[in-house]
């Protein structure tokens, strides 16, 4: 990869990161960048640690090697009081939504104002009616957590996500699971809010077809390394086998469809053994 | 709010029932109310042997409980066994010709000291020492007695 | 033979291992304290699930228990005609032992356990780790109002079971088998002592509502975010906090009842 500065415009910068969980390496010496203001999607095939680069960015995981800087800020050297300080900047939606299960969803959007501002209760009340609007559901407001359907449960937390209006947001596979009302809902709120907010956002996904849809820039990841990034409209030209297969979703190609594993034949004769 | 109201509410019983059990205990179970911080002087007694008494054994005086054993050493000059007592301040008329023995409550009950007023005019005090003991009763020994004597007779 | 070694070897270090990550866990619920005495609320709600909700089984095992003392007790008890003598016989047994003991293990089941499931399905549907993206330390919100929650109502319970008990064998002894009540009574508390019996009980009883949440949460905590895992951790909560409780119980009787 390109090992250059980075962009001026950039506000998180991934460089040289490497991290492994056990003995298997999930990052092999990766660098990106995630301009400002724009909408940016790590792409590449499930297990490939998508996830876990979003931990790596918020800090929950240390890098073996490699550091990750947010607006100017290299988040694995900041001390603890800094990290959260930090992290009240950042948004985080995670795939199952995480709402707290104890507390209906006007507490639940209530909760990162009550818990880091001295706001009146009518302020917060305003707020959170506010950003429920923002998502369509000021009227679930009373709903419990298991009472939500998983894209309704995602857009409350989406709202809970830009409660103190962030800089940026994470997306944990944000569509995944998701009928495709729902799957449209989101990708056209995760685009509307990005413009409308002046956000930056940054999405991990699989899903082709509405990532392609709303994002700016991608990176796709696979097996630890990037293989392939650009602006969508080059992706979508990509010329490179992998990359093709990721987003025609064809069963075999560089890919391949069968996990590793000896010779077929050879297999099924040695029948000696039980596995 | 009314939720979180009932929840306070039943929290308070809560805590109240558990002090109130802590309460329960210390007062009415044990021995904290009857004893503990009351004012007390405190004696002395030499016994040949003490037996079976032990720190926090009852002292009476006619069957009235009126103080507790608090200390009990050998003393390696009379080679006899000196028990310290705190009688309750009331308790302050004790002549100092008292007798103290010590007495078992029923065959196989706990030992105690049993103080038999005397005659004189004056007094114990604090730190005072009752001259006139009797020493437990040890039951081995009474038997052995009790044998011995009986083969005596039985030869002569 | 060489894989059993080794089998041993990698067990142990994987006990010694989680003893460190259960200790630190401890500090930093400990480091906690603090947010807790900031915002009572928290506590309070805390006090309702780990407390409230245990008061009926406590106090009804306790009465129980109570009077079971108070037969068997008796039937012990007047063979050597000492009847009287009840009254020492069921409290004695229930403040030094049974009171901090069996509460303490009635509340490993029905709060321990509850504790554990809730923190490792928090961690499994990512709630403790959406909480730590949001800024706000779940060690400071979740887990250290629970734990002093457990330490309050711990020995609080155990006072109850204790106290409902000794008048459950009271209603059996005089009620039920007559035993005079004024013996059952003034023997008792001839016989207990506030320092050795009382205070040392409930002293068990803080020790015991210390460990059993500190298990409880660190279980909860350390779980494997799937459902089979937070079973598991759940088994072992209820297994380790039985087997703390009973072990601590012997070392601090020896301890505390030794020189008598």
């Amino acid at each position: 990869m390109d090992n250059s500065a980075p962009p001026l415009n950039s506000l998180v910068s991934v460089r040289h990161l490497s991290f492994s969980r056990g003995d298997k390496k999930i990052f092999d010496d990766i660098s990106l960048d995630f301009e400002r203001g724009k909408i940016t999607a790590i792409m590449g095939p499930s297990g490939t640690g998508k996830t876990t680069l979003l931990k790596l960015i918020g800090g929950q995981l240390h890098p073996g090697q490699g550091s990750v800087t947010v607006d100017g800020q290299n988040v694995h050297l900041l001390r603890r009081a800094e990290l959260y300080n930090l992290r009240k900047r950042i948004g985080m939606l995670f795939q199952s939504g995480a709402l707290l299960t104890d507390m209906n969803v006007y507490d639940n959007v209530a909760f990162p104002l009550r818990e880091h501002t001295h706001l009146s209760e009518s302020m917060i009340r305003t707020l959170v009616l506010m950003k429920l609007q923002a998502v369509g559901l000021r009227g679930a407001r009373k709903l419990m957590p298991n009472e939500l359907s998983g894209g309704m449960a995602r857009r409350i937390a989406l709202a809970r996500a830009i409660a103190l209006d962030p800089m940026m947001i994470l997306y944990d596979e944000p569509f995944t699971g998701q009928d495709p009302i729902s799957m449209g809902a989101l990708a056209h709120l995760i685009k509307s809010l990005n413009n409308t907010l002046g956000l930056t956002s940054i999405i991990v996904s699989h899903d082709v077809h509405e990532t392609l849809l709303i994002a700016d820039y991608i990176y796709v990841i696979s097996e630890g390394k990037i293989v392939g990034h650009g602006t969508t409209a080059a992706i979508r030209q990509s010329a490179s086998p992998w990359i093709q297969q990721f987003m025609t979703g064809a069963a075999d190609g560089p890919v391949p469809f069968h996990y590793p594993a000896k010779d077929y034949i050879d297999d099924l004769l040695s029948s000696g053994k039980r596995y | 709010m009314q939720h979180t109201r009932t929840q306070d509410t039943l929290v308070g019983l809560f805590v109240a029932a558990g002090i109130a059990g802590l309460f329960f205990l210390s007062l009415q179970v044990s021995n904290l109310s009857s004893f503990s911080q009351r004012d007390s002087y405190t004696i002395t007694a030499h016994f040949e042997n003490s037996g079976g008494l032990k720190v926090k054994s009852p002292v009476s005086a006619a069957g009235v409980k009126i103080g507790q054993v608090s200390d009990i050493h050998f003393d390696t000059k009379s080679y006899e066994s000196v028990v310290t007592m705190n009688i309750d301040a009331e308790y302050n008329t004790l002549p100092d010709d008292t007798t103290a023995s010590i007495f078992t409550a029923g065959l196989l009950g706990e030992q105690y000291v049993n103080l038999e007023p005397g005659g004189s005019d004056t007094f114990l005090k604090n730190n005072s020492k009752i001259d006139i003991t009797q020493p437990a009763i040890i039951l081995e020994k009474a038997i052995g007695q009790f044998l011995f004597k009986a083969a005596e007779e039985k030869s002569e | 033979m060489i894989d059993n070694l080794q089998n041993l070897g990698a067990q142990t270090r994987a006990s010694f291992n989680k003893l460190g990550r259960g200790t630190f866990f401890l500090l930093q619920t400990l480091s906690g304290t603090l947010s807790v005495l900031l915002r009572p609320r928290l506590l309070v709600n805390q006090l309702y699930s780990v407390g409230v909700l245990s008061f009926l089984i406590i106090t009804i095992s306790g009465l129980f228990v109570g009077m079971v003392l108070g037969l068997q007790g008796y039937y012990t008890l007047s063979r050597f005609g000492a009847e009287e003598t009840l009254g020492v016989m069921v409290a004695a047994s229930l403040v030094r032992e049974l009171g901090p003991v069996v509460s303490a293990l009635l509340f490993a089941g029905r709060a321990g356990s509850a504790l554990t499931a809730e923190i490792g399905l928090m961690k499994a549907t990512e709630q403790l780790s959406g909480m730590e993206m949001m800024a706000v330390d779940p060690m400071k919100r979740i887990i250290a109002p629970r734990f002093w929650a457990g330490c309050i109502s711990m020995p609080l319970l155990a006072a109850l079971f204790s106290a409902v008990g000794i008048i459950g064998g009271q209603l059996v002894g005089s009620g039920l088998l007559g035993v005079d009540e004024g013996a059952y009574w003034s023997q008792m508390q001839a016989k207990l002592d506030f320092q050795d019996d009382i205070v040392n009980g409930i002293l068990k009883s803080i020790v015991f509502g210390f460990i059993t949440s500190w298990i409880a949460l660190f279980e909860g905590y350390d779980a494997i975010p799937t459902s089979e895992g937070v079973s598991r951790a759940t088994t072992r909560t209820v297994v380790n906090s039985a087997f703390s409780i009973l072990g601590l119980d012997f070392i601090l009787t020896a301890l505390m009842f030794g020189d008598h």
